[in-house]
């Protein structure tokens, strides 16, 4: 099977099953990366491009090297190094990498609805890297196969999404992917910082961290931005981590087996105090581990998904 | 001069409270009968069986963006996309480039619709200088210059202080303010309407409470000045709740509603489809439900386009960078002959006196009727033809429609200004 739509813009329009097939796909690319040699044959002869215009270390390379064990050639638009800057439009861009001959376009935007305008624009297939405060689907891929690797499974799982949950694609993309598996779902945050009506996502909404703890199997802790203090979201760091860091006591008082993520880069002296981001529950150096592998396969899947390792 | 006869049409005038099958003479510009069989042998005929004949659709909110914005629309080009929406009378509003905050600016709009020469056109003036609500532009001199009405449209009037003053200042024409109400610090970059779809696009939210504060503001303010306000395009269905009580008590206030607040929820935001971006964002159903009832109550006393055309460039970018805005002339009376009037919502005739009668009373203009005497301004409506609206065919240069294939009846058929037909079968007239 393949995935059936041109273009990978959120989990909200794929299936249950296309979403369990990219996570079962991601096992044996995981195995590939464990290899002396971590290349397979499957993309050889397409071209894959990230086009960020975001920073984003982080994400770019993971798709970079997706790309690359897959056998695909890549190249990387940054918008400090392209035309971006001279004002030409996305489409006028997207249709320029077209032209070129990419198979597969990486989009990572602050506006969002960026990675579907350049979707429509564009003959390549473009996966969604992260669109303003719409979705970022891959990162929930890889939040969701680490829950499924430490956990067996999604169906059943209450997890928590707690921060800055108006301001998070990951949040977003996170509630359709989890929900369509059967995870309970909560989000906590402050009231400030909850997008409106958000409930009716399928998602039960907590002002009260303790309360959202109690009897969560997995916690995913956002990056708090310092801009959104500036702002006057809340009113200071202090109280912020207060009412909703991911404090080891916290920890502590939560279920033994709790996993805490976290899609980083983190903020060790606010959202996740150290003792909790190195403790044995936290899993954020296998959720990067298995970004690659989740876009390994899902490009691989995108590409036709025939002939594989 | 010349005569021209309207024969075997349904005339409806809501004015005179007219609904039946009748032939209208048209004399040197003017309404000279509306009788059965009228026998005018030396007059151009018409037949216009099966078509309604009524009073010509009167926009009392529009963009026309001449001068300065002729790349999105010119006096000329609006006037013909409005004739091809059966419009004979518009208000545009000011928020052009300069701004129309003087009178010579008031001039150069009635001199470039004269030349146009489809349409009559009304300018409104800014209500301050530039339109950045700091000082009282000189609105006495405006209307000597033509001048109907005063407004800010496209942005709010922040300070209560410079609104009361505006008010207050406005008794010396008594002429209408109209408030583009609008709190920008709650509006806070928002790109559409705050609630689940907002939250599931991930675009900021543009909640209901920016206006209706500020609709809440200027009924206080209209209750301490005594001054005559009309409220723009209201969106929300608090808004008719307190337009509803400011009109139990008696104060003089109106207001309009456009036909994609009537017609289309937030709903239609889900793709992105920057057609879809306008200011005050698409509502939610309980919104529309509201309007259209506060419309047939007369609470909301009409309907306005707010015509407001973009280039394609302006549009296709990132949902946020887009501008606001529909391109209405050309669609309308269709889309809401469809939407309302076949869906049994409203009446014909309630919907021509929302469109016509109620815009030219409240705005003291000389249209919106047929009586014997009145300027032959008539609008020809075909209420079953079924046609796909067809944004490459639009007379106006704005192409900015969420409507674009949507299959409508009730088309114009002809418009008539001054007696002349301006548009016939859809063919706007070279003048």
């Amino acid at each position: 099977m393949a995935i059936k739509t041109k273009d990978l813009i959120d989990l909200e329009f794929l299936s249950a099953d296309e979403i369990t097939e990219i996570l079962e796909t991601a096992r044996p690319m995981k195995e590939v990366m464990r290899r002396d040699i971590k290349t397979v044959p499957a993309l050889r002869g397409k071209t894959v491009a990230t086009l960020f215009y975001e920073n984003s270390t982080r994400t770019r390379l993971s798709f970079e090297l997706a790309a690359k064990y897959l056998s695909a050639g890549t190249c990387n638009i940054s918008s400090s190094a392209s035309s971006v800057q001279k004002g030409e439009s996305l489409q006028d861009t997207g249709r320029t990498l077209d032209a070129m001959g990419t198979d597969i376009i990486v989009i990572r935007h602050n506006m969002s609805g960026a990675a579907q305008l350049l979707g429509e624009a564009v003959k390549a297939r473009v996966i969604n890297g992260g669109d303003g405060t719409h979705a970022h689907p891959t990162q929930a891929l890889l939040d969701m196969f680490t829950i499924i690797e430490r956990k067996g499974k999604i169906e059943g799982q209450t997890v928590v999404i707690l921060g800055d949950i108006l301001h998070s694609r990951v949040a977003r993309s996170n509630i359709w992917g989890l929900t369509k598996l059967g995870a309970h779902v909560r989000v906590c945050g402050p009231p400030t910082l909850m997008p409106k009506d958000i409930d009716k996502m399928g998602v039960e909404v907590f002002y009260d961290i303790d309360k959202a703890l109690d009897g969560a199997d997995v916690v995913n802790v956002l990056r708090i931005q310092m801009e959104r203090q500036q702002k006057g979201l809340f009113p200071s760091i202090e109280e912020y981590a207060k009412n909703y860091a991911m404090t080891e006591e916290r920890l502590n008082r939560a279920k033994k087996d709790v996993l805490i993520q976290h899609p980083g880069p983190m903020n060790r002296t606010i959202e996740i105090p150290s003792a909790v981001a190195d403790s044995a529950q936290c899993s954020v150096e296998e959720q990067v581990t298995n970004g690659v592998a989740c876009r390994m396969a899902l490009m691989y899947l995108m590409s036709g998904g025939e002939t594989l390792v | 001069m010349s005569k021209l006869l309207l024969k075997g049409g349904r005339v409806i005038d809501p004015s005179q409270a007219m609904d039946l099958v009748a032939d209208v003479l048209i004399e040197d510009g003017k309404i000279a009968a509306v009788e059965k069989d009228i026998a005018a042998a030396d007059a151009e005929c018409r037949d216009v069986t099966g078509k309604i004949v009524c009073p010509g659709l009167v926009d009392i909110h529009c963009h026309l963006r001449e001068p300065g914005l002729e790349r999105k629309e010119t006096i000329a080009t609006g006037s013909r996309a409005a004739a091809a929406g059966g419009f004979t009378t518009v208000m545009p509003m000011p928020n052009t480039s300069p701004v129309a905050d003087s009178p010579a600016s008031i001039r150069y709009v009635r001199d470039r619709a004269e030349e146009a020469g489809v349409v009559r056109v009304y300018p409104i003036g800014a209500i301050t200088k530039g339109s950045e609500g700091k000082e009282l532009s000189e609105m006495s001199a405006m209307a000597d210059a033509g001048a109907v009405a005063f407004s800010d449209d496209g942005r709010p009037v922040l300070s209560s202080r410079i609104m009361r003053l505006a008010m207050e200042y406005s008794h010396i024409t008594g002429l209408p303010l109209i408030a583009h109400e609008e709190d920008l610090a709650l509006v806070d970059d928002g790109d559409m309407n705050e609630g689940y779809v907002s939250t599931v696009l991930g675009l900021r939210g543009n909640p209901a409470a920016a206006e209706e504060t500020m609709i809440a503001r200027d009924i206080i303010l209209v209750r301490l000045t005594g001054a005559r306000l009309h409220i723009a395009h209201v969106s929300t269905a608090h808004g008719v709740e307190m337009i509803r009580g400011a009109k139990a008590e008696g104060l003089p206030v109106t207001a309009e509603v456009t036909p994609h607040h009537l017609t289309m929820t937030e709903e239609a935001v889900r793709g992105y489809d920057t057609n879809t971006k306008v200011n005050p964002p698409l509502r939610t159903a309980a919104d529309v439900e509201a309007l259209i009832e506060g419309l047939k109550e007369g609470v909301i006393d009409c309907v306005a386009t707010d015509h407001a055309p973009h280039t394609v460039e302006d549009k296709v970018v990132e949902y946020h960078f887009a501008a606001n805005g529909i391109s209405g002339f050309e669609t309308a009376l269709p889309v809401l002959w469809t939407e309302l009037v076949k869906e049994g919502r409203l009446s014909e005739s309630e919907l021509i006196d929302r469109m016509s009668c109620q815009p030219a009373r409240i705005m003291g203009l000389p249209a919106g009727s047929l009586a014997v005497g009145h300027d032959a301004d008539v609008t020809v409506i075909d209420p079953d033809t079924i046609l796909a609206v067809d944004k490459n065919s639009f007379y106006s240069k704005g192409k900015n429609t969420p409507y674009h294939g949507r299959l409508l009846s009730g088309w114009p058929v002809m418009t008539i200004v001054g007696g002349r037909a301006v548009m016939e079968n859809r063919v706007v007239k070279e003048s």
